[in-house]
């Protein structure tokens, strides 16, 4: 309520205003803090969460929405290399003069499968390895710190390289690459994330209580670092599908004849230096851009709800 | 004496903006003013906006508020319709805003008048030179030791009560005309808060600036401030001069504000146990620090031969300045840091220095309930499951039980039952106290420890905490350890005292016979330094008081002689600095002890 009072005139000094509200006897204790917002997705995020939604369609269901097979030609009577979009092959044909929209939906499956096993399986690793290191004593935690950082210390894509050099490319060493380099970082961020959580008073009171090591990283430690560490895991899935990529354009990714975003950009440049359709370049490398940038549009909502430190961090 | 005001809210209105963008009032309607040389207080519990509104005074605004009408005029311009430019160039020269925590605004990798300069240097009001003259002046307007030298050190050299002042020099430097200060002495401790006071009081009156004081402590504000303004949820319930306010409030909520200050004064007096009995808890000559130890004892000890004991159903209140080691000792007893030397006796039997060592059953017996309680409850966890762990863990009650258990604790803390629903974010601050206070008495304990308790809490909350802690013990039977900064809050619940300094129980007795004769000089000076609410009443106590500095070597570094000596206003030269104080006792009541050279702490009864 406003207080009607001889504002602008100079008031008296020695006044003792008392509100109107006197008789009110009732003063309930002030929330300190605002409540917590619920999560809700901005329209930039629900953006996000459709276009990952689309791409894990197509991943699923892609071979069987593909008008042809991976490696058919859609003009068997008319061939050419990359040739333009028109009816009948809609994102053009590509240096082999294989549909590109066929390799495209065939490749979301290989692509996403890859990076998403390979994420997942360097977070199964990295997070148990940093919370044991976080809570599990100085000794566990030097030695896998310091085994960890000699693994750090390489390029990613130099790792990737010898192995792969090494053993040949197929799917599985492949996912098994990633995962173990990728681990890496994660192994970091999960080991400093738990232990900013360790040194809080409930996990203390947790301790003095008498539980063991096992109930204080499931129960108090892990509730409190896993949405950070989901929301980085959106962020290590698009590291994974560039590292993939990366290597696919070296050449040591995905073998040729099959169909996967990073080999199929690499495969088509060709459309760029001698002219022709330069859709066979671009669809690829639009889908790899469009997933990174709508969880990356997921992400931001998720850091933002959990105070922006989340942001800092990562 | 109708000054033109320096500063006017005029029907100032706040708003937070939520995510939905809603909006929320946080400051509704509110108008005051600041006339030339007065300080006036704001002041309310945590949530009734105070420093939304003090900082609209800088013309700013948090993040996330918005200002929705009315005006906040510094010398007649309107600071929140002003271009951000103008408004830089007024803040820090015309008015100058000072943060709670000292340590917090220095900059660790600068030097102190770099610092303190500043401001004045970047705004080209004072060349840097003449700028490091004025410095100078403050710092020994303020009282600081040293004064042409103190400028070169780093922040992390001087003392807290130092950097407070030295922030005061800071905000002082460019000559104000309004100084805003939020709760500027509200992080230290009871002694050193008086000197820091005072120095402000000074320097505002030497150099004619205005002040709006930010505060929760009644008392702090009944010393330092002309005028007062009451705030509850973003209303002006009160507003009027000092002396009007504190004698005679009108407004119910500024009644029980001033009744909240006085109630913690004193308390019945419990009856007293049998002595006869096995204390419930007992600390025998313990001893501990921290760091790697060598040849047994750790090179930072913090704890030096204690002895307490707690009587079944009996509160220990333990007082002391910060460092003082109060904190330790509650870690101590619940097995968070191992004693170096000494034992802990639970009802008499001795308990497993080591966490890890102690039985489940050990465990039980003795619980903490933590300062913070922010902290303390675990963000993802429902109270439900807060408070239906230790049933479960203890009792192993599970299911309908384990449910019903949950409710009987929350009624005991009355708290309805519907919170074990909740989550800790959606309970205010004196709630989550009690859902800790709930944890802690699920496991049927026999000593609760509490450190702190109800130093984040305003003082209303606090008081009802307080009252549910009375209730408690006489329901449960259950002894307290009850540690806090805050004298009058420990002596309204506690009926043993021990008062630490620097590691040592310097003196332990009664409560009541503590408060009413205090036997060490340290107790003197403590308890002479809480505030009280009686405008006028610092400048009869500093009037009458020696000047005595700050604890500047923690823990236990002093190591020839009594550690209080060099602070001590009647230490004996020959004796006080070289040998260690006996321990005596008052002959008519064994229990009240203390360590010092004199009988009962007075030169006029010299030690035989």
């Amino acid at each position: 309520m406003s207080a009607k009072l001889p504002t602008r005139e100079t008031p008296d000094y020695d006044e003792h205003y008392v509100a109107p509200d006197a008789d009110k006897a009732d003063f309930a204790e002030l929330p300190d803090a605002p409540p917590r917002q619920r999560f809700r997705l901005s329209w930039t995020g629900k953006i996000g969460v459709a276009v990952v939604l689309f791409w894990l369609f197509i991943a699923f269901f892609g071979s069987w929405l593909a008008p042809y097979g991976e490696n058919d030609l859609p003009f068997p009577d008319d061939y050419a290399e990359f040739q333009e979009p028109r009816a009948g092959a809609w994102l053009g044909t590509d240096g082999a003069d294989r549909d590109v929209l066929s390799r495209l939906l065939y490749g979301a499956g290989r692509t996403l499968g890859i990076s998403v096993t390979a994420a997942v399986l360097a977070y199964i690793i990295g997070v148990t390895a940093g919370m044991l290191a976080a809570a599990g004593g100085r000794w566990l935690d030097a030695i896998l710190s310091r085994t960890n950082d000699a693994f750090l210390s390489f390029p990613n894509i130099m790792l990737g390289l010898i192995v792969v050099a090494a053993v040949g490319s197929s799917i599985p060493v492949l996912i098994l690459t990633a995962a173990g380099i990728y681990a890496t970082i994660v192994f970091r961020l999960a080991r400093a994330i738990a232990m900013e959580v360790a040194v809080m008073d409930y996990v203390e009171a947790a301790r003095v209580r008498g539980e063991n090591t096992w109930w204080v990283i499931l129960r108090e430690v892990w509730p409190n670092a896993a949405l950070p560490l989901l929301s980085d895991f959106g962020l290590r899935t698009i590291y994974i599908i560039l590292f993939i990529s990366s290597l696919g354009f070296l050449g040591l990714g995905v073998q040729p004849p099959q169909a996967d975003w990073g080999s199929m950009v690499r495969e088509n440049l060709g459309a760029l230096q001698y002219g022709g359709s330069i859709w066979a370049v671009l669809a690829p490398a639009f889908a790899i851009a469009s997933v990174t940038v709508a969880i990356n549009l997921i992400v931001d909502d998720v850091s933002v709800h959990s105070g922006g430190r989340l942001a800092q961090r990562l | 004496m109708a000054l033109a005001p320096i500063f006017q809210a005029i029907d100032l209105r706040i708003a937070g903006v939520r995510q939905d963008g809603s909006e929320v009032e946080i400051v509704k309607g509110v108008s005051f003013d600041v006339r030339p040389g007065e300080v006036v207080a704001l002041i309310g519990e945590s949530g009734s906006g105070k420093t939304t509104l003090a900082l609209s005074a800088l013309g700013y605004c948090k993040p996330g508020l918005r200002i929705v009408s009315g005006e906040a005029r510094l010398g007649g311009q309107d600071l929140l319709r002003l271009p951000l430019k103008m408004l830089r160039r007024l803040r820090g020269e015309r008015v100058a805003y000072m943060a709670q925590s000292a340590a917090a605004a220095f900059n660790p990798g600068m030097r102190i008048t770099r610092q303190v300069t500043e401001t004045a240097v970047v705004h080209g009001a004072l060349a840097r030179p003449v700028a490091q003259k004025t410095a100078t002046s403050l710092y020994r307007a303020l009282d600081l030791p040293d004064p042409d030298a103190i400028g070169g050190r780093y922040p992390h050299q001087v003392s807290g009560g130092q950097l407070q002042r030295l922030m005061a020099a800071m905000a002082l430097c460019s000559g104000p005309d309004l100084l805003v200060l939020d709760e500027p002495t509200t992080a230290l401790d009871v002694t050193t808060q008086l000197e820091v006071l005072q120095s402000f009081q000074k320097v505002i009156k030497q150099q004619g600036a205005a002040a709006i004081y930010v505060t929760h402590d009644l008392a702090v504000v009944s010393q330092i401030a002309d005028r007062i303004v009451v705030l509850y949820a973003g209303e002006v319930k009160e507003r009027g001069p000092v002396k009007a306010i504190i004698e005679s409030p009108r407004h119910p909520y500024t009644k029980r504000l001033i009744a909240a200050g006085h109630a913690s004064h004193g308390g019945e007096a419990p009856a007293a146990p049998g002595q006869a009995d096995t204390p419930a808890l007992e600390l025998r000559t313990v001893s501990a620090g921290y760091g790697k130890p060598i040849n047994g004892q750790p090179p930072f000890l913090v704890l030096k031969d204690i002895n307490l004991a707690i009587p079944k159903a009996g509160v220990l209140g333990v007082v002391g300045e910060s460092g003082c080691g109060k904190s330790t000792s509650a870690r101590v007893i619940a097995g968070l840091l191992p004693p170096s030397a000494g034992e802990i006796l639970l009802a008499g039997a001795a308990l497993p220095p080591m966490l890890s060592k102690r039985k489940r059953e050990e465990l039980r017996r003795v619980q903490f309930v933590y300062q913070m309680a922010d902290t303390a409850l675990n963000p993802r966890h429902r109270v439900g499951d807060i408070l239906g762990r230790p049933l479960t863990f203890y009792f192993g009650q599970r299911g309908a039980a384990r449910r019903q258990g949950v409710a009987d604790l929350l009624k005991m803390v009355d708290l309805p039952p519907a919170f074990a629903e909740r989550y800790p974010h959606e309970l205010s601050g004196g709630q989550k106290q009690r859902v800790g206070l709930a944890r802690a008495l699920a496991a049927k304990p026999e000593v609760i420890l509490c450190d702190e308790v109800t130093s984040a809490l305003d003082s209303i909350v606090a008081s009802t905490v307080i009252r549910l802690l009375h209730r408690i013990r006489e329901e449960t039977g259950v002894a307290f350890v009850f540690i806090s900064h805050d004298i009058p809050t420990v002596s309204a619940f506690s009926d043993q005292l021990a008062v630490f300094y620097a590691g040592r129980v310097v003196e332990q007795g009664p409560t009541a016979q503590v408060l009413e004769a205090p036997l060490h000089p340290y107790t003197r000076l403590l308890l002479d330094s809480i505030p009280k609410l009686r405008p006028g009443w610092m400048e009869a106590h500093l009037a009458s008081r020696h000047a005595i500095g700050e604890a500047l070597v923690p823990g236990l570094s002093i190591t020839q002689g009594c550690p209080f000596a060099p602070r001590c206003p009647v230490k004996l030269a020959d004796r006080c600095e070289q040998a260690l104080p006996p321990e005596r006792r008052v002959e008519d009541a064994w229990t009240h002890r203390y360590l010092c050279h004199l009988e009962r702490g007075t030169v006029d009864a010299p030690a035989k």
